[in-house]
């Protein structure tokens, strides 16, 4: 009987740890439904950036006061876990605070300093509900946050803030403890609260200090596997994210392979008009020029769409958006992520293999409206935390609205044949070219 | 450069610095700074043609893709290794997206070459009649954020003894003139403001006696906004390359 809640304990972590390890693998899948980029070259400067922005948070405090908060929760995420470590060998031998007689007064020094860690992503926690209900700022509430993107964020932060009570509380039941039956303590913040369990009895004591243990740890798994669900996925992805980002000038536009044979074959004097085209690679599916779905989009493009947090920098600094256009660069890459899931359902309805719904993510998720809206400016992509690019989306789909669909903005058409017959956006002769060299 | 000479450096005007009016006043400005240091220069006149930067930004990678293939057949023919630019449209294209098609030059915007100029010695600026004015620097995406090159135009502004204001978005967090991703050829989508108003409401907010900027679009963006602000008296819109040649009466 006595090990019934080792075993307990073992059976929860397996259960835990399964179905993330099962979420996991399908957003795996789902990453890989893209197409192929390499993005393996440089690999000593991709490690840099790495830990430059997604460990070293470079990104984030260019907002001060979001970017030192986020922080906060960051450090208190990272550091504060290593005493899960504890928690699982305690769990597992049925011991309690193994480390404490090991490490002594180093165990105190570290257990004060995780509480002063909780106790202050308790506070950067409620000043980030209070900046998104109470202040309400403006990029909290945009059209694309309204439902479950909102109360997603509100989650977050309050599991967050119930995993640090937790904690606090079980440490601060443990100091009332009779000194013969407390593994450390008291230390420097439960220490402030533990006179709010003075005069209980220890089995009362016993029970509360359990019950936060269980609650830590039970929360910690919950937590895990509601991540896949959540925007909050970027705590994971956002390393792979930065390491795999371009690092090629941010105006760099891809060159597409497909259009670039077409055309050399019309430019080449020696080319063939009448020959028959070369037989395709047997597995090679026929190729769209640009995106119209998710699964023209390359793996990169898809790993953004889960690595996005929906913080919304991208959308307050865009230039269409601050103008009141319906261009959201963070829409874009939530709309991806959703056509994205909903693409993988139904492969997964269909035993491993997508069948045509008849949607897209051009026109039933993302409107011409709002592609072409786009300065690409790259104000997006500077400002995303995590160096997601919305703009080659963007770019992508717009490739697929000109050259497959043939449909762009009135005024572009003429913009178009002018580059085309005389070499210049506008109607001029390109005999006139020079003509400002004859200009006074 | 048909005559057989080599040039130290090809001079890509660019079609906003061939056809437009404003925009011929800059390439001129870049002739006569280029001339005062006796640099041997060459233009491709009617040879040349739109990289097919709009074509590109719009999604229509096929005429980019024939404009680039041209062009590079016709650069390659006269071997031309050095390019400057008067746009950073056209600078951007070249320097980044025809090298993967052969075209492979050593490209430069004309703020860089001028600082260059300076730097060496070559090239002496006085301030002239701008001499204590108040000059901010609108920052071309395609310059800055899409090349990372902010100081350039702001080290030779800055050479001109003027005092350099600095918008609240300015160099990586510069906000766009509207007119990047071929926007500048069709008419905005819907919205409540156009971007060029918020962007010349910003710089006007300084007020300053020069906005200066480093590309033919933006200046074409910021000139309307500045009038549409009925502020065209207090405030010019300059490109960097015309401040130095006004300054010293090139």
């Amino acid at each position: 009987m006595e090990y019934i809640p080792q075993i307990l304990f073992l059976v929860m972590l397996i259960v835990g740890f399964g179905l993330f390890g099962k979420s996991a693998m399908r957003i795996r899948r789902n990453v890989l439904l893209g197409r192929d980029i390499d993005r393996k070259d440089r690999a000593s400067e991709r490690m840099n950036l790495m830990l430059k922005v997604a460990l070293g948070q470079s990104k984030m405090v260019v907002r001060p006061i979001a970017g030192a908060l986020h922080i906060i929760v960051y450090a208190g995420f990272l550091l504060i876990n290593i005493e899960v470590l504890e928690i699982v060998i305690d769990g597992l031998l049925g011991t309690h605070r193994i480390f404490a007689p090991i490490l002594g007064g180093l165990y105190t020094a570290a257990i004060n300093f995780f509480e002063i860690l909780g106790v202050l992503v308790i506070i950067a926690c409620a000043i980030f509900l209070y900046r998104r209900n109470v202040m309400k700022i403006g990029r909290f509430h945009s059209t694309e946050m309204k439902g479950w993107p909102f109360k997603d964020a509100n989650y977050i932060l309050i599991i967050e803030i119930v995993l640090m009570t937790a904690l606090l509380v079980m440490n601060a039941a443990e100091a009332n403890f009779p000194d013969d039956h407390r593994a450390a303590g008291p230390f420097l913040i439960s220490g402030l609260i533990a006179p709010l369990f003075a005069g209980m009895s220890y089995e009362t004591l016993h029970l509360i200090e359990r019950a936060c243990w269980w609650a830590h740890i039970a929360g910690i798994l919950f937590f895990l596997n509601y991540l896949p669900y959540s925007k909050h996925f970027h705590i994971i992805l956002a390393f792979p994210n930065v390491y795999f980002s371009k690092l090629t000038p941010k105006g760099q536009f891809t060159n597409l392979e497909s259009v670039k044979k077409e055309v050399e074959l019309m430019l080449d004097p020696n080319a063939d008009p009448f020959a028959a085209p070369a037989e395709p690679a047997a597995d090679a599916a026929p190729q769209r020029f640009g995106a119209k779905d998710v699964q023209d989009l390359n793996w990169v493009q898809l790993m953004n769409a889960y690595s996005c947090t929906e913080c919304g920098r991208c959308t307050s600094n865009c230039p269409a958006n601050i103008t009141g256009k319906k261009l959201s660069p963070r829409k874009i890459m939530m709309d991806t992520r959703d056509r994205l899931e909903e693409v993988g359902a139904i492969i997964d309805v269909n035993k491993g293999t997508f069948v045509d719904d008849g949607k897209s993510l051009l026109h039933d998720y993302i409107t011409p409206e709002e592609l072409w809206a786009c300065t690409s400016c790259n104000a997006c992509t500077e400002a995303c935390p995590v160096n997601i690019d919305p703009l080659s989306i963007i770019v992508d789909l717009r490739r697929y609205l000109v050259m497959e669909e043939s449909s762009m903005p009135a005024e572009l058409a003429p913009v178009m044949s002018n580059l085309e017959n005389n070499g210049a956006p506008w109607q001029f002769s390109p005999a006139d070219r020079f003509n400002w060299a004859q200009e006074g | 450069m048909a005559a057989g000479e080599t040039p130290d450096i090809l001079f890509w005007v660019g079609c906003s610095g061939s056809f437009d009016d404003r925009a011929k006043k800059i390439t001129k400005a870049i002739v006569k700074i280029l001339n005062k240091v006796d640099m041997k220069f060459a233009v491709l006149g009617t040879e040349e043609s739109c990289t097919g930067d709009p074509a590109k930004r719009a999604g229509n990678e096929f005429t980019f893709m024939m404009q680039a293939m041209s062009n590079i057949q016709v650069l390659n023919a006269y071997e031309v290794k050095k390019i400057v630019t008067g746009c950073p449209h056209c600078f951007n294209t070249l320097k980044n997206e025809y090298p993967e098609l052969g075209g492979k030059y050593e490209v430069i915007h004309h703020t860089q070459l001028v600082q260059q100029l300076i730097n060496e010695g070559k090239l002496k600026v006085e301030g002239g009649e701008f001499k204590g004015k108040k000059i901010t620097f609108h920052d071309p995406c395609y310059l800055g954020r899409a090349n990372s090159e902010y100081e350039a135009p702001r080290s030779v502004i800055e050479k001109l003894d003027v005092e350099l204001a600095e918008m609240k978005r300015s160099r990586a967090n510069g906000l766009c003139c509207g007119a990047g991703g071929a926007q500048m050829f069709k008419e905005a989508e819907p919205g409540n403001k156009e971007i060029n108003m918020e962007r010349a409401e910003e710089a006007l907010a300084l007020k300053p006696d020069v906005i200066a900027t480093g590309c033919p679009f933006c200046n074409t963006m910021m000139t309307d906004g500045v009038k549409y602000n009925d502020k065209q008296d207090e405030t010019q819109v300059l490109d960097v390359a015309e401040l130095i040649a006004q300054a010293n009466d090139l």
